[in-house]
């Protein structure tokens, strides 16, 4: 187990550089140094030294992949690569373009992020799954039917229909909840009530489908059977049997879910103004602020790859069968 | 001869169409391919669908010729004159429904409105009034709005229903006589239609054609005078901007994953034939790449190509073909960021398949690597590769408004479901609400999304063993008797 474990942090690291090599090569690729510092000192006309000062204060001045200059070592060492990219493995991410501290700004939104991220995986894979299990039990009926059309139908619909229909009935038409206005305390959960509806709602149906059908691959198999003809009722044979052996895929899927609870969802942050990460890499993207952008690309894949490990040791857990090796 | 305009989108949506084609008459000749997909042509809910969906890719590919059309030589000017072309470029779909684009009011205007949204100062008898004025185009044939408007609209409503319906049923007829050659008869063959008893879902089809064309019905009668669906922030016409809507979500849909599949299918076989550090180097790209959040990606490769389209902005003759290259490129960027899943399964299913032992008999009987993987294992996972393209549309489509919403979507300019959703939403919160311009992008969506959803469902359940899906015995054919 340690041994595998220690494997694939070997392999993540890889990873990370694989990403940080990506997301350089495609910033720097349109971005020239000069026109990043252009953009961000604003002025009309800038002089060259004005240019110059910028990039000297944040370390742009040097070469982006290997400088020429330096000797031995420093020839790599003495990037912008170099700088940007290997600080980030030591979770120290420096300032933005704009001058801000990245690490102090993503502390401030991370709660933000997660009031709203956290309780709405929770409650879409809980639902998702209440949903399936309740069409799984009434199988080859009308109900059965009639959900899965309902669910396609759900799943056709934009999220941002939803978002919008809900703002505009709920919190324009009836008053029943604040629109904007992301304070900490007890109206929080007022506030944040909405959007967690809505995002359950716009997502409850691909989820149930798609854990009908992982549900349904078990009720195939013969063990079902054999459970049954020993006269077990139809929910304990669902709940005792099928749904413990359904729990892999599950949970294959919800760590494939994990990574967006944290980063926040883009959409949703951004509707209801809720200072999270979502919100703050939006801004990033608009500003074109390269330090925010590459930081919060790391700290998605780190995500990534944390909950795929998290995923692979639960297996262990939910199935015994499992052996890290 | 007006000068056509070639451009990317184009060229590669109608090869998609004639690739379609020349799929159907390889289905045709191939009898398990055909036997397959005769659970898809069996299917009511998937041929429904299919009629929808074969109306929204006409418009689409109505919409895919650009043109720029021959001005009229100047009166005076010498024969041999040099001919001067419009600067517009435009498609067949502007022409056929120009009255549309040249019924341009000056701002909102409720859905069918003989009356304009904002009022206005009038000076009637001396005397400043506050009004709304009547629409320029819409309603404007009207002696008297106050009293002629609803029978009027009544009257062409009905009229155009009728037409549309009366349509339908010719239609009906048509297919029941062309039936019932072979199937007993004419009136034989229109009783099992209307019953439900004939293999391919007849009756599902004529409803579905039968609702489609009373639309239309309705739409020729209602759209020539009135706004059917009301108009914009800038007075154009809102179904117009919906019917152009339709070819952006249907290039977005298929030439994205029209972009997926070289890498995928090449790259997936590969590292499932070859194993070893072919398939370590293959992994390896595609989990650095899906280690990245999905839409930080697009947005980095979106970013990219502005500036590009910025540096070079006199390769672009006119502001039409500038978005349409950016649209080309946005869908070859979705197909770079998105072939990870198609080529993990792919990978998968070529390490099964390449342990058979067909595959290991052409081993030993010295088949070229090339000869095998193109000839037995290619042939063997392309049923992965249509359900998974097939499912790809719909989910496409949806992500092009959240792309646009973002920002990184297709070109301002464009008209796309996405634009007009990001629009709806500071008009939702004016007072009196404009709904219209979010119900339409919300019905046309809807309608293109659903229906592509359903005809997936239908092409996964065919060719996809595992996943046929449990359904109440009525809906099962044939079995009864």
């Amino acid at each position: 187990m340690l041994n595998y474990i220690l494997r694939r942090i070997g392999y993540s690291l890889l990873i990370l550089v694989g990403v940080n090599l990506l997301t350089f090569t495609l910033f720097f690729a349109v971005n020239s140094p000069d026109n990043i510092a252009r953009l961000n000192i604003g002025a009309k006309r800038v002089s060259q030294d004005a240019i110059e000062k910028w990039k000297a204060e944040r370390g742009y001045d040097k070469p982006l992949w290997f400088n020429t200059k330096a000797e031995g070592f420093d020839k790599v060492r003495q990037t912008i690569f170099y700088d940007r990219s290997l600080r980030l493995f030591t979770l120290n991410f420096g300032t933005s373009d704009s001058g801000r501290d990245i690490a102090h700004e993503i502390a401030n939104r991370i709660p933000a992020s997660l009031a709203l991220a956290g309780p709405m995986l929770l409650l879409t894979v809980f639902s998702g799954i209440a949903f399936a299990l309740l069409l799984v039990f009434f199988r080859a009926s009308y109900l059965d039917f009639w959900g899965t059309v309902v669910c396609v139908v759900m799943m056709s619909i934009s999220s941002l229909f939803y978002i919008i229909m809900a703002q505009w009935f709920f919190g324009k038409t009836l008053k029943l909840v604040p629109l904007s206005g992301f304070v900490p305390g007890l109206d929080l959960v007022k506030f944040l009530a909405l959007p967690l509806v809505v995002g359950i709602v716009f997502q409850l149906g691909s989820e149930a489908r798609l854990f009908r059908a992982m549900l349904l691959e078990e009720v195939g198999k013969d063990y079902v059977r054999t459970a049954r003809s020993k006269g077990l009722s139809e929910p304990a044979v669902l709940f005792g049997h099928v749904l413990r052996n359904a729990w892999l895929p599950i949970l294959t899927h919800v760590g494939a879910l994990l990574p967006y609870a944290f980063l926040g969802s883009i959409v949703f942050e951004s509707f209801f103004g809720i200072p999270g990460l979502g919100t703050y890499v939006v801004e990033a993207i608009a500003g074109q602020d390269f330090a925010i952008v590459h930081t919060m690309v790391f700290l998605g894949s780190l995500l990534y790859i944390l909950a795929y490990l998290a995923t692979d040791i639960a297996y262990t857990f939910v199935d015994p069968r499992v052996r890290l090796a | 001869m007006p000068k056509f305009v070639f451009l990317w989108t184009d060229l590669v949506l109608w090869l998609v169409v004639a690739t379609v084609i020349a799929y159907v008459v390889h289905v045709r000749r191939n009898a398990d391919l055909r036997k397959t997909w005769q659970h898809v042509l069996h299917d009511a809910p998937a041929m429904s669908a299919a009629v929808v969906l074969i109306a929204f890719i006409s418009i689409a590919m109505l919409d895919s010729i650009h043109f720029r059309p021959r001005l009229p030589a100047a009166p005076g000017a010498a024969t041999d004159a040099s001919v001067a072309y419009a600067t517009r470029t435009v498609s067949p779909l502007d022409l056929l429904l120009r009255h549309a684009v040249e019924a341009r009011e000056k701002t909102y205007s409720v859905p069918l409105a003989y009356w304009s949204f904002q009022r206005e100062t009038a000076v009637i008898d001396g005397k400043e009034v506050r009004e709304l004025p009547r629409l320029a185009h819409g309603g404007s044939h009207l002696q008297d709005p106050a009293r002629e408007w609803k029978p009027d609209l009544l009257k062409r409503s009905l009229a155009g229903i009728t037409g549309g319906l009366a349509s339908a049923l010719l239609l009906t007829f048509a297919i029941a006589a062309l039936r019932g050659r072979t199937a007993g008869g004419w009136s034989q063959s229109l009783v099992d239609m209307l019953r439900g008893q004939t293999e391919i879902p007849w009756r599902a089809i004529v409803l579905t054609t039968a609702v489609l064309s009373m639309f239309i019905g309705w739409l020729a009668a209602i759209w020539p005078v009135y706004h059917p669906f009301g108009t914009d922030r800038t007075g154009n016409d809102v179904l117009f901007q919906a019917l152009k809507s339709v070819r952006t979500a249907v290039v977005i849909g298929s030439l994205s994953t029209i972009a997926t599949l070289p890498l995928a299918i090449a790259l997936g076989v590969l590292a499932g034939y070859f194993k070893g550090w072919v398939d370590d180097v293959i992994q390896y790209f595609y989990t650095v790449l899906s280690a990245i959040p999905p839409i930080l990606l697009v947005a980095a490769f979106v970013l990219l190509i502005n500036v590009y389209i910025d540096r070079n902005a006199e390769n672009f003759a006119t502001g039409v073909e500038r978005a349409e290259f950016r649209l080309f490129l946005l869908c070859v960027i979705l197909g770079i960021t998105g072939w990870a899943t198609l080529c993990r399964l792919l990978r998968a299913e070529t390490l099964k398949i390449s342990e058979l032992e067909y595959v290991q008999a052409a081993h030993a009987f010295g088949v070229s690597h090339w000869r095998i993987m193109r000839r037995h294992i290619l042939p063997n996972v392309m049923h992965l590769v249509l359900i998974v393209a097939v499912l790809d549309f719909s989910a496409l489509v949806l992500y092009e408004a959240v792309l646009s919403y973002v920002g990184v979507g297709v070109d301002p300019n464009s008209s796309s479901f996405g634009s007009m959703i990001n629009l709806a939403r500071s008009e939702m919160s004016r007072d009196p609400v404009v709904w219209w311009n979010l119900a339409t992008a919300f019905t046309f969506m809807l309608a293109l999304v659903l229906a592509a959803n359903l005809f997936a469902d239908a092409v996964r359940e065919a060719f996809d063993p595992r996943a046929r899906a449990f359904r109440p015995r009525r809906f099962r054919l044939k079995e009864a008797t």
